[in-house]
């Protein structure tokens, strides 16, 4: 049931062009970068003489596109997310899964798997894209892999907040910038707290657990973190619906 | 164990200590449509969300079929279709698509969804509109699509809100017309504030205002209520009043402002015979004779002010 709604999510998202203009417009930027990078590997490892300042060519490249990535993903995410319930509360199609045999709590996580299957496109081409390297060079696959998985939990944490901040309004622009504040506000919170790195602030920040991953480093902490931040939004908005079926 | 499909007990809600409906109870028994009549504003739909499990009553229960829509929602809900007031379309798929979707979530078996989705076609006369975009098709045909998508996985219960709103009037038709035909099978709710349509389609009918239930019965006593005693009789020669009261039966007559005579008779009685027989002989010049049907409008407007009326006196004591 639950495979039934995220494919319904996933049928609307390229149902319309918006699907399609995001994966494209991405995967271009991933792909200008991946050229960048590889071009600037040439010029820096030429002038690096000193073994110590050589580094392999899956870290140079994948660093920097896996940081674009995490950036762009703060754009591109609330503007997936953004009409994930909103919508349906504004052309009230909601009664037409509250009426359905499946639970809210299914719908809910319905929608976050399809969204987050959608986005798992991008990460799966930007594996690909830097699985080519392997041609001319022996690259880090571990790596490629930890940097993989960082993203798709990041990007899944992303996606949860957007789907909560979605159940609360039925203006899908609204949601947007609601959730495009709240993931720059968690991101940045990392810089606000730079000077004391014990602070518990500090460590709410979703970039400081992204960190690990982009150094090829998989943490169960971090991913425990990664898991707790999704769940919980998830949850909220299961119970932002219930209070609808409850209070109307 | 009963054979009811639709069980409500007590039904109430309020919205901010307002009652929209209160202790709403009724039946309904397979093979039966139910017509749900109100003014806007009474609660209908208030209480079709909650029969659907959309909104949870304050107070009361339903059943569907035995299950209970509170204890065991996703069991009761496979049981039901649903059509909203405001049809729940994603305009962005087409006809076959949503469809497919429908089936998918309403538990259909992969291998009968095909089926599932064609036999709902048919039955909505969408066969051909299978690959057009919803957001394409006229109102009408939406509200077909709105119409198969609740009755795809063959429910025991059809619950339609307002389901002829917006419609041309061969497309209400052809719409009655299914409704009665799913009505067969399944048990149907309708809710609507067309009351000759109610005539039309309903076994059961029930009247709501304000909240409260203020009718609830089988068509027939409403209908029985609708024909009464009277009779419209024209003359070009009009008697004194008296004279037609001299007939036997007749116990009140009045003269309209329309030139005709209201005819009112005791119970039992039927004196059209005997009104033509005299008027022949005293030459009135009888031209018309015919029932006087209070329309179903002023039955309504009875009932729902009778209550007002108790209300009224209930508050003056």
């Amino acid at each position: 049931m639950i495979i039934n709604v995220a494919r319904k999510e996933l049928k609307s998202v390229f149902a319309s062009p918006m699907g399609w203009v995001i994966l494209s417009l991405l995967m271009f930027a991933f792909g200008t970068q991946y050229l960048n990078g590889v071009n600037d590997y040439f010029a820096v490892m030429s002038g690096a003489m000193r073994p110590a300042e050589r580094t392999g060519v899956t870290q140079f490249v994948g660093q920097s596109i896996y940081g674009l990535a995490s950036f762009i993903m703060l754009f591109a995410v609330p503007l997936l997310s953004m009409r994930l319930i909103s919508e349906e509360r504004r052309s009230q199609t909601l009664p037409f899964l509250f009426s359905a045999p499946i639970s809210l709590t299914e719908i809910v996580v319905g929608k976050f798997l399809g969204l987050v299957a959608f986005l798992s496109i991008l990460i799966v081409f930007i594996g690909a894209m830097l699985t080519t390297l392997n041609i001319w060079s022996d690259i880090d696959f571990g790596f490629l892999l930890a940097n993989s998985l960082g993203l798709l939990l990041m990007v899944a944490s992303f996606s949860a907040l957007g789907i909560y901040f979605s159940s609360l309004t039925q203006q899908p622009v609204i949601a947007a910038i609601l959730t495009f504040i709240a993931l720059f506000a968690l991101m940045m919170l990392d810089r606000f707290f730079a000077g004391d790195p014990a602070n518990i602030l500090g460590s709410l920040s979703l970039t400081r657990h992204f960190q690990s991953f982009s150094n090829g480093l998989i943490d169960t902490a971090d991913i425990a973190y990664f898991i707790l931040f999704a769940v919980t939004f998830l949850t909220l908005t299961v119970r932002r619906l219930d209070a609808d079926r409850l209070r109307g | 164990m009963n054979n009811f499909t639709v069980e409500a007990i007590e039904l109430t809600r309020l919205y901010g200590g307002r009652e929209a409906v209160s202790n709403v109870s009724f039946t309904l028994s397979k093979g039966e449509v139910l017509g749900f009549l109100g003014p806007n504003g009474a609660g209908k739909s208030t209480t079709m969300k909650m029969l659907t499990g959309n909104l949870a009553p304050s107070n009361g229960s339903v059943k569907i079929c035995g299950i209970d829509m509170m204890e065991n929602p996703k069991e009761a809900k496979a049981l039901i279709g649903y059509l909203p007031e405001m049809r729940p379309l994603y305009k962005e798929l087409t006809v076959d698509e949503y469809l497919t979707m429908a089936a998918r979530l309403h538990r259909v078996s992969s291998k009968h969804i095909k089926n599932a989705v064609e036999t709902a076609k048919e039955r909505c006369g969408l066969g051909h509109m299978s690959k057009r975009l919803i957001e394409n098709l006229s109102n009408g045909y939406q509200q077909r699509v709105g119409i198969a998508q609740a009755i795809i996985h063959r429910p025991m219960v059809v619950i339609l809100d307002e389901p002829t709103v917006g419609l041309d009037p061969i497309q209400i038709r052809d719409i009655r017309a299914l409704i009665r035909e799913v009505g067969g099978e399944h048990s149907v709710i309708i809710s609507t504030h067309i009351l000759p349509e109610v005539e039309m389609v309903c076994d059961q009918v029930q009247i709501i205002d304000k909240g409260k239930l203020v009718f609830n019965g089988s068509i027939d006593v409403l209908k029985r209520q609708r024909i009464g005693n009277k009779l419209l009789v024209g003359l070009h020669n009009p008697p004194n009043v008296a004279e037609l009261l001299k007939i036997t039966g007749v116990s009140e007559a009045e003269a309209l402002s329309s030139g005709l005579i209201r005819v009112r008779f005791e119970d039992g009685a039927t004196p059209a015979e005997a009104i033509v027989q005299t008027a022949v002989q005293h030459g009135w010049g009888l031209h018309q004779i015919a029932p006087d049907q209070t329309s179903l409008e002023d039955v309504f407007m009875q009932l729902t002010y009778q209550e007002q009326a108790i209300v009224q006196e209930q508050a003056a004591a």
